[in-house]
């Protein structure tokens, strides 16, 4: 990205004041390395953003942030209704609510490590992978309008998963005001067998270890222990999401003209918080949301179980569930003035600072658990919400490493079995039906996580917490 | 005219862009499909055992590139199937077609990664100035 088209703040805060269409500034938060190292398109996506009706405040561009689809992925903009704000479907992509949960277990890593192959093989063989892969879980019409209704409170009731989770989920395992009637036949026809899989791409489950703790005393209020192993998801809404991401971009671009709005991008396709098909598209995507939570949900419990076959004094507890894909109606303080904003995060992870009231007593006092995905062979981390990310960027952090590479640039560098290999040498196991998959996924074409949380910690988004190495990874 | 039809991928940050170059709008349709086949498995590994035929209609063209290459992808995910082989028909604001394939077989096919949907991101449908069409666009994966 060129620097010299934006003004420094401070040394990880980047600003553009609003020009020609723009309603509010560009924000970009990231060091100088990462936000040159940024495509151009990044800062074109976040001044497109800046000029959609009833944008509050700024259009933000996160350190992990890179080249999407009408926003950038790693975006944050939060919109008025009362001031014509709108909600985009570009504004929160295909894969609605995709996230990560981690689960603590209780085991060091010296009782599971002699058991990797075990653990991964029994995991691969539990958790549906992939393309083309059903789950054992098969939803009739009113199930799934009932899965709909009740994301991960509906998992749960039907027995697939834990009553103590839910409290640990954002919004408490179930968006409120999700409107199956506005999810098409074709989203639920994609949904009907395939609850409780996994998906491909950047999805996996992995084991990891406890590796090193940042903040003592907030790792103790999450129940992380050094050396001692968790289990973490990344998956999202499965092609129900997918297909409701399609529908309402398609439909939102075509009724743009006639809603009498100019999209600098058809991407950008958005439409009134107030109007009908904004009403609409609120109440699919919210189903979505929780066709992602009940997945997730399922998904834990089927490695849960595996976990407790292969070790019975494992002590499994859900630390938290968060979601980086979503538009959510909140509560902001903006200029003094608290306003419901609807806030869009793209790429992006809710990260609600000590005390907010929407989190569990446990965490109350330190903040929301952030959970960030690296890549299969660098790591990942926990961070928590910071005080001052309600400030910054509508209480919103990092959402991952994001690629560096392309995925055809990184099969023509790397071979799947080579770096399985590698991996296996530095004591992870990979199970993955795709060799090819793997070397898209290559370590290598992903950014150097440790930078991206060390901005956003420096940006005061999120605080670091924990660092998680893995140990077993399943990859779709 | 010259060039044969066929397909190529192009770079686009984190996924991947499809792009269907052929002598008519119809052919470069079916190699902007086999493009789309090709970010998941071999296209040449899939047999054209059984075929599915796909119809759908939209305002212009682009868009019309956009729902054939979603319907595509429904059929993948409700049917299991992969397509190689595709027929097209353009007529005006609506679209025809075959698809050629057969169940996805993890195994023999190797899936590299599911493609989750067709975007408006760099789509395109236009004469090239060497000759032929180009139908492209960007693919969330």
């Amino acid at each position: 990205m060129d620097l010299t088209r934006l003004q420094r703040v401070d040394p990880v805060t980047w600003r553009l004041e609003p020009e020609g269409a723009m309603r509010v500034p560009a924000v970009i938060y990231g060091s100088e390395d990462l936000v040159r190292d940024m495509d151009d398109k990044v800062l074109e996506q976040t001044r497109n953003v800046a000029c959609l009706p009833g944008i509050v405040k700024a259009a933000y561009a996160l350190p992990d942030a890179h080249w999407g689809y009408g926003f950038p992925i790693g975006g944050v903009a939060a919109f008025d209704p009362e001031e014509g704000g709108v909600v985009s479907a570009g504004g929160v992509g295909f894969d609605i609510s995709c996230g990560v949960r981690t689960v603590t277990t209780g085991l060091d890593r010296p009782s599971v490590e002699p058991r990797a192959d075990e653990l991964a093989e029994a995991l691969y063989a539990a958790v549906p992978v992939g393309l083309g892969r059903t789950g054992r879980i098969e939803l009739g019409p009113a199930e799934l309008d009932a899965m709909l209704q009740g994301g991960a409170r509906w998992a749960v009731a039907m027995g697939w998963g834990d009553a103590a989770d839910l409290e640990r989920i954002e919004e408490g395992g179930c968006s409120p005001g999700a409107e199956p009637a506005a999810v098409s036949r074709k989203a639920k026809e994609r949904q009907r067998a395939e609850m409780g899989t996994l998906g491909s791409g950047n999805h996996y489950l992995e084991v990891q270890e406890v590796a090193e703790i940042l903040d003592p005393a907030t790792a103790a209020a999450y129940g992380l222990v050094q050396g001692e192993v968790v289990v973490t998801i990344h998956c999202g809404s499965r092609g129900l999401g997918h297909q409701i991401g399609t529908d309402y971009l398609r439909e939102m671009a075509l009724a743009a003209p006639a809603l009498g709005i100019e999209l600098p991008d058809r991407e950008l396709a958005c439409a009134p918080l107030t109007s009908e098909l904004g009403r609409r598209y609120l109440g699919a995507m919210r189903a979505a949301i929780n066709c992602a939570l009940a997945n997730r949900e399922i998904i834990d419990h089927l490695a849960r179980g595996v976990v407790r076959r292969l070790f019975p004094s494992a002590r499994l507890a859900l630390l938290f569930d968060v979601s980086h894909n979503t538009c959510k109606l909140e509560r902001h303080v903006v200029d003094g003035r608290e306003r419901d904003l609807f806030v869009h995060r793209k790429g992006a992870t809710r990260a609600f600072g000590p005390g907010h009231p929407s989190l569990p007593e446990p965490l109350r006092s330190v903040g929301q658990p952030v959970l960030i995905g690296g890549s299969m062979g660098t790591g990942s981390w926990v961070l928590a919400g910071a005080a001052t990310s309600e400030a910054r960027s509508f209480a919103s952090a990092v959402h991952g490493a994001g690629r560096a590479l392309s995925r055809h640039q990184a099969t023509r560098q790397y071979r799947g079995e080579r770096i399985l290999a590698e991996l296996r040498r530095k004591g992870v196991v990979v199970r993955s039906p795709s060799l090819r998959g793997i070397a898209e996924e290559a370590p290598a074409a992903y950014k150097d996580v440790d930078a991206v949380v060390a901005a956003a910690e420096q940006a005061g988004l999120a605080r670091r917490v924990a660092y998680l190495r893995p140990m077993v990874c399943i990859k779709g | 005219m010259g060039e044969p039809a066929r397909f190529e991928h192009f770079v686009h940050g984190a996924d991947i862009g499809v792009r269907g170059i052929g002598p008519t709008p119809e052919e470069a349709f079916a190699e902007a499909a086999r493009a789309l086949t090709a970010v998941m498995v071999d296209p040449d590994r899939v047999a054209p055992r059984e075929a599915v035929p796909i119809a759908c209609s939209a305002p212009d063209r682009e868009t019309l590139l956009v729902d054939w290459l979603n319907a595509l992808l429904f059929e993948t995910a409700t049917r299991h199937m992969l397509f190689g082989r595709f027929e097209v028909r353009l007529d005006g604001e609506r679209l025809e077609a075959t698809a050629w394939g057969e169940p996805i077989d993890p195994a023999r096919h190797e899936p590299a990664v599911e493609v989750k949907g067709a975007t408006m991101t760099e789509l395109a449908v236009r004469p090239r100035a060497e000759g032929g069409w180009v139908a492209q666009c960007v693919v969330d994966v």
